[in-house]
């Protein structure tokens, strides 16, 4: 059985895949000549750049010792990353006053040690600090309510 | 004397009320997140890069330069008192300097960290002052072709400061600069990988990748394994080193000092870099290089002295050239690009008191470090008690606020979650995400110079080569390149004899 290290041959992988994915992209815009670069002449060179390099740490992890790649928080992952992407969805349409809430419940029970009484503390505490910070106090261009809820 | 008149403008610009108020409140939460592990100085001005609009240049530039060099100073109190460094520069503060604690000597090695950093951050401050005008006046010299080959030096260089494989380092920095090349096309105006996004087409939001890779991901990365911290801590007494103590130190801090300044000079290079070599140096100058990792006053003074210096001299490149030497210089660029102040050689001239002001605080920052350091010791130590339970949801929020408040834009914070998945899968894959920054910030600039000499060259690549300043960066690159090369090999070597 041929061993190799997990870890390199993913990380080549993922490089050659998005070496190959910015090569398909270059390739439609004008290349042009080394004296008149056109837009795609840059991107095209590093892009192969990209997969060689991908392809030799693919390569090299042949027959290496295998490394842990170690465990994975899939629900810290899923909520850290859902934070600013329901603050981003939400700060417009129902402002600061809400959005700031969700995102910090979505981050706080990304742990398994906070229990609801740390939440709801972090939930209070941090949107009023954000809001006297930011709102007034650094006078960020951040509405308290959306305009979802005026009507 | 044109030296002391522009000092004493500079001082005169960092004595103005606000700005020291704002260097202040810089080198004061550069000491918090430099003493909370789990955020560092990148994402901290990354989220706060929308609170400089309201600020002066000059005022905003102060702020952040002081949480840069204050997270160094806050870095090695956690490095010495619970051997946890806060920031990567102060992780070999943390194999003498705990050792020291250990024995009851914590008080006198916070105290040689301290003002090792305060001395070295003084003479490179200074040197700051007398290098960066000549500098600025070479760099007026620089056509597009020495531009590009300094760009391709200081990201050969940036390798030295990743872990692990230097083909993985480098693969980082290219797609960092393919990432940095999305959006319109400055000559021709051609769209490149928008998809049709409209946001997309003035580039990725640098502070969005910034906060994405940095941020979210290191808080992903934290959360992997969730141990209690134990801060055991005893009672930090007797502060003062002895007279021996200074004795042993002073040719140590000296050295650190003068390699710190060097290596924070070359793009790529700055503390992390500076603080290991210094330990290396001091190890093999030593006549008994036995003692260290098990206390050695030494092991604490020179690396702090280099890490302090490095950060200060970083600066260099980034006022002269334009040129960022490290993802913290590249945010740096665009807090004065938000201002409409564009680095490079013209600063000096165009905005002394911006130019001198900066350097100037950066010796005050300095002073007010030893004197918030020392004796608020206990406050800082009460802070390592909080749990990062507590912690990353304030990050998360600070970040999601930061990144909004720069455009108004849901799509920076879709970006952010992007970047932070991206950001940690690689992190997993054993690729440090520095050089990708550093890369995606160059990206552009790069092609920029190296279409504009390829024109005026007529399509003759030998221009980088055959012009004196470009041949010799370019040569200096191939040199660092393939001494960072060699090693590797050794490694590699040093591993198939382990595992026959």
């Amino acid at each position: 059985m041929p061993s190799f290290n997990v870890r390199d041959m993913a990380a080549g992988g993922v490089f050659a895949a998005i070496g190959l994915a910015f090569m398909a992209g270059a390739l439609t815009l004008d290349i042009g000549t080394a004296f008149k670069m056109g837009p795609g002449y840059f991107p095209l060179v590093l892009s192969s750049l990209l997969l060689l390099l991908g392809l030799v740490v693919m390569a090299k992890s042949v027959n290496m010792p295998a490394e842990v790649i170690g465990s994975v928080p899939w629900r810290g992952l899923v909520l850290i990353l859902a934070a600013p992407v329901i603050f981003g969805a939400t700060v417009r349409g129902l402002g600061l006053l809400i959005a700031l809430p969700l995102a910090v419940i979505a981050a706080a029970s990304a742990s398994r040690r906070t229990g609801v009484v740390t939440a709801i503390a972090l939930v209070v505490g941090l949107t009023l600090f954000c809001v006297l910070v930011f709102s007034y106090g650094l006078g960020l261009p951040l509405p308290l309510l959306g305009r979802w809820l005026r009507f | 004397m044109d030296l002391l008149a522009n000092l004493a403008l500079g001082f005169s610009t960092a004595l103005e009320p606000i700005n020291l108020l704002y260097c202040f409140i810089g080198v004061f939460l550069g000491t918090l997140i430099g003493v909370l592990p789990g955020i560092g100085p990148t994402a901290t001005i990354a989220m706060l890069l929308p609170i400089t609009y309201a600020l002066s240049p000059a005022t905003s530039i102060i702020m952040l330069a002081g949480i840069y060099y204050g997270a160094q100073y806050g870095g090695s109190t956690t490095a010495i008192l619970i051997n946890l460094p806060g920031e990567s520069s102060s992780a070999v503060t943390a194999i003498d300097g705990y050792r020291m604690a250990q024995q009851g000597r914590a008080g006198p090695a916070l105290a040689t960290a301290a003002l090792s950093s305060f001395f070295a951050g003084t003479v490179a401050t200074m040197l700051l002052a007398t290098l960066a005008p000549p500098l600025a006046r070479v760099a007026l010299k620089f056509g597009p072709a020495e531009y590009f080959s300094l760009m391709v030096l200081g990201l050969v260089c940036s390798i030295v400061l990743a872990h692990g494989s230097i083909l993985k380092a480098l693969a980082m920095i290219v797609l960092g600069l393919l990432l940095g090349l999305v959006g319109r096309d400055i000559y021709t105006g051609d769209e490149r990988y928008t998809f049709g996004f409209l946001e997309l087409a003035d580039g990725i939001n640098f502070v969005a990748v910034a906060v994405g890779v940095f941020g979210i991901a290191e808080i992903l990365r934290n959360l992997e394994n969730e141990t209690d911290r134990a801060p055991i801590i005893k009672k930090v007494s007797g502060l003062m080193p002895t007279r021996a103590d200074l004795g042993a130190i002073i040719a140590p801090v000296l050295r650190g000092t003068a390699l710190g300044s060097i290596l924070g000079i070359l793009p790529g290079g700055g503390a992390v870099l500076s603080a290991f070599a210094a330990y290396s140096l001091e190890k093999k100058l030593s006549r008994n290089p036995e003692r260290f990792g098990k206390g050695a006053i030494e092991g604490v003074a020179a690396p702090e002295a280099a890490n302090n210096a490095g950060a200060q001299t970083s600066f260099i490149p980034l006022l002269t050239l334009g040129i960022p030497a490290n993802p913290v210089m590249a945010l740096m660029i665009g807090a004065l690009m938000i201002k409409n102040v564009i680095p490079g050689p013209d600063v000096a001239t165009e905005q002394p008191a911006l130019f001198w002001g900066v350097i100037a605080s950066m010796w005050i920052g300095n002073l007010m470090l030893v004197l918030l350091n020392l004796p608020l010791i206990g406050l800082w130590v009460r802070l390592l008690t909080i749990p990062y339970y507590m912690l990353f949801p304030a990050i998360a929020a600070f970040c999601a606020i930061g990144v909004y408040s720069i455009n108004g834009n849901p799509f920076d914070l879709y970006a952010v979650a992007a970047f932070g998945l991206l950001g940690y899968v690689l992190i997993k894959l054993g690729c440090e995400p520095a050089p990708l920054l550093l890369g995606f910030v160059l990206g552009p600039l790069l092609e920029e110079n190296l279409r504009r000499a390829m024109i005026i060259s007529r399509g003759n690549a030998t221009v980088f080569f055959t012009r004196p300043l470009s041949g010799a960066l370019m040569f200096l690159a191939v040199c660092v390149l393939a001494l960072l090369l060699l090693p590797g090999i050794s490694r590699k070597r040093q591993q198939v004899f382990q595992d026959e």
